[in-house]
């Protein structure tokens, strides 16, 4: 313990962080909160000393705004899809990282790139890989490129799909995003599920081993439980982040949020998509988008943790 | 189930390129008799446990041979060879409970071997038993305390019926006082089961008290097989004499002149048929006898009174290390002086050891003790 004549020392050098901190997030959170209550408001009426009604006003318009069914809808389709998907996909390949011996530092350095790769740069890298480019110069005869992803599928026999070109469908826009989000979230995850799995004691492996344990009854029966409060602390985040998704839409289908032709109607905006949109000219209806969107948070993330209380084995 | 070893070799390939390879075991062989209980005694890193692992499996020999009887086993994976294997820190599965722990290797049974949830539950209540914790079954690892997760530990590796149960330094996590009290159950179980039973350790007291047989290793070369007795009275080579007996033996230089041992110019004991040469002498604790008119004379440093055993701490210039243990009868306890002890000596209790070889030259037999006394 610090005793009380040094205290203020300690306070000093905490003072830095707490002021930053309570001015840039404390005060933020809070003033979210407030303005959300206060029906239409906005900044510049506000400047003009404008006086706005307590009340859900902002709640209701949020809610009855056409576009806000479909920004949740999006949102929780990615996280439904996504967070399952990567997570399995990251035990498996940490699994196999893990067993693996020759190559091993660099294999582990290749899968945690995308971690350390702009989401712009990669959202537009997978919309080469799926969009159909046509080239027309006249005088010479139309060439099409159908993308890497549906040539490959050529090779198959199937396709070309339209993936996320004008006229593409809702599916083939949520395939593609499914595809570059679980891609996007797999690096952390491996970390953290090959930090778990490499901090196993090696003889329960052993002791498996011995007792003649098949590989997927190890899987499930001893490398599961094992790793289960690594996997839980994925789930949540994924969660958290999933719910979050907005830069990767950005990054592959650009501002409109949807592929071209969609107009201003945004088919693929997501819950923070929309508290961007709402941000300059409805603060009141943002932060209240932003309040809704905490609340499923945490309700998801209570659920989370009352599934893992269960099955977590600490 | 009898187990062979045949030139049972290890070696471990250098990690450095060019470096040194490590030969772990080196050349073992041995017959372990059906249904007895073996200790694989030396200091860590003498191979002990790498012999263990090879004979459960989990580690290929170099070179050499393994039978389980008349069976070859040495290319079979551990499942596929019956044993059962106690780890040193007994890797239960911390997230299951102790049914499911002991149940574990019975349902990785496959095709033949199946059994029904009924027998498998009975097999396990039947190996709890067996080892007292079958009141426990419900509970997990971690609300068991050391000797309750070794028991476990033990069900586990019993309940599939092994041919060969293994255990690897099954005590070296209890406190002392139940190390004492696993040990004789460990040889009480080993006993009902009648399984042969391979253990490890590096503490002496603890093999020379449960082993039928004990093998005693240093860095991978095997040093001496025997009873636990028949090694502690007659040690082939001064690292065998050091390393079991608590207190360690004493050890001195000392010289055969005219087949009369001296110990700093004095003759302490006769040594028929050895040459005169400069030796090793390695006395037990216990062959000291206060003795006024004893040739060997120490000064005296401390006695120690230690419940039934009085212990003498004396030092001699010839003595290899800087104080000597004797362990001596009470009632002689007068005789000792102030500042020096004479001591007169058990024959049978001291060896002569070459002093290049440290290969034991001479051990006096317990005959001349009777005519010592007289």
């Amino acid at each position: 313990m610090v005793d009380s004549k040094q205290q203020w020392k300690a306070w000093l050098y905490l003072a830095p962080a707490i002021v930053l901190l309570l001015i840039f997030t404390v005060w933020p959170i809070i003033n979210t909160v407030r303005i959300s209550f206060l029906e239409g408001y906005n900044a510049m009426s506000a400047v003009n000393g404008a006086h706005f009604k307590f009340g859900f006003g902002n709640f209701k318009k949020v809610v009855e705004y056409r576009g806000f069914a479909t920004c949740l809808k999006n949102t929780m389709l990615l996280c439904v899809l996504t967070v399952p998907i990567s997570t399995f996909l990251a035990l498996l390949i940490a699994v196999c990282l893990n067993s693996i011996k020759p190559l091993n530092r660099l294999l582990q350095t290749i899968y945690f790139l995308p971690y350390v790769t702009n989401s712009i740069a990669i959202g537009m890298v997978f919309a080469a890989m799926f969009k159909i480019v046509g080239f027309s110069v006249e005088g010479i005869e139309q060439s099409t490129s159908l993308g890497i992803v549906n040539n490959i599928l050529a090779v198959f026999g199937a396709g070309p799909v339209n993936w996320m070109n004008q006229g593409s469908s809702y599916g083939a826009n949520i395939a593609v995003m499914t595809i570059y989000i679980v891609w996007n979230a797999l690096p952390f995850k491996i970390l953290i599920l090959l930090g778990g799995l490499q901090s196993v004691n090696k003889q329960y492996y052993d002791a498996a081993k011995v007792d003649g344990t098949s590989k997927v009854r190890v899987f499930f029966r001893i490398t599961v439980p094992l790793l289960s409060p690594m996997i839980a602390y994925v789930v949540i985040t994924g969660f958290i982040g999933g719910f979050k998704e907005y830069t990767s839409i950005i990054g592959l289908f650009g501002e409109n949020m949807g592929p071209v032709g969609s107009g201003a109607d945004k088919p693929l905006n997501t819950m923070v998509g929309f508290i961007y949109d709402s941000i300059e000219l409805h603060q009141g209806r943002a932060g209240a988008a932003a309040l809704i969107l905490f609340g499923i948070i945490l309700v998801v993330t209570l659920l989370n943790l009352y599934v893992s209380k269960k099955r977590v084995h600490y | 189930m009898k187990v062979v070893l045949e030139n049972l070799t290890k070696i471990f390939p250098s990690r450095t390129k060019g470096g040194k390879e490590v030969i772990a075991v080196n050349d073992f062989t041995f017959e372990i008799p059906d249904g007895k209980l073996i200790g694989l005694l030396g200091p860590s890193g003498c191979g002990k446990s790498t012999t263990l692992y090879m004979i459960c499996g989990l580690q290929k020999p170099s070179s050499g041979k393994i039978f389980f009887g008349e069976d070859d086993v040495t290319e079979l994976t551990p499942e596929n060879r019956g044993v059962g294997l106690v780890f040193q820190n007994y890797a239960l599965y911390p997230h299951m409970t102790v049914k499911q722990n002991i149940l574990f290797p019975l349902q990785n049974l496959k095709g033949a071997d199946k059994m029904s949830k009924d027998a498998m539950l009975e097999r396990a209540y039947e190996a709890a038993k067996l080892v007292q914790i079958d009141e426990l079954m419900d509970r997990k690892p971690s609300e068991l305390s050391g000797g309750q997760q070794q028991r476990v530990a033990i069900a586990r590796a019993l309940v599939k019926m092994p041919r060969v149960l293994l255990l690897d330094e099954p005590l070296s996590n209890l406190d002392a006082r139940l190390r004492l009290q696993t040990r004789e159950e460990i040889k009480r179980i080993q006993q009902e089961t009648g399984i042969t039973t391979v253990f490890v350790t590096h503490d002496q007291e603890e093999a020379m008290s449960i082993s039928d047989m004990i093998v005693v290793m240093k860095s991978g070369v095997v040093q001496q097989i025997g009873k636990p007795q028949d090694v502690y009275d007659s040690p082939l080579n001064l690292f065998v004499a050091k390393f079991l007996g608590t207190p360690p033996i004493n050890v001195f230089n000392g010289k055969v002149e005219n087949e009369k041992l001296l110990i700093g110019g004095n003759a302490v004991l006769d040594v028929k048929g050895v040459s005169d040469q400069e030796v090793f002498v390695g006395i037990r604790p216990e062959a000291f006898i206060i003795d006024k008119q004893g040739p060997l004379e120490c000064k005296l440093l401390n006695v120690e009174v230690m419940g039934r055993d009085v212990s003498i701490v004396s030092s001699h210039e010839d003595s290899v290390n800087p104080i000597i243990r004797s362990i001596v009868d009470a009632d002689n306890l007068k005789e000792v002086a102030q500042e020096s002890v004479h001591f007169a000596l058990k024959p049978h209790k001291v060896f002569i050891f070459n002093k290049d070889t440290e290969e034991r030259i001479y051990v006096g037999n317990e005959k001349e003790k009777v005519e010592a006394d007289k």
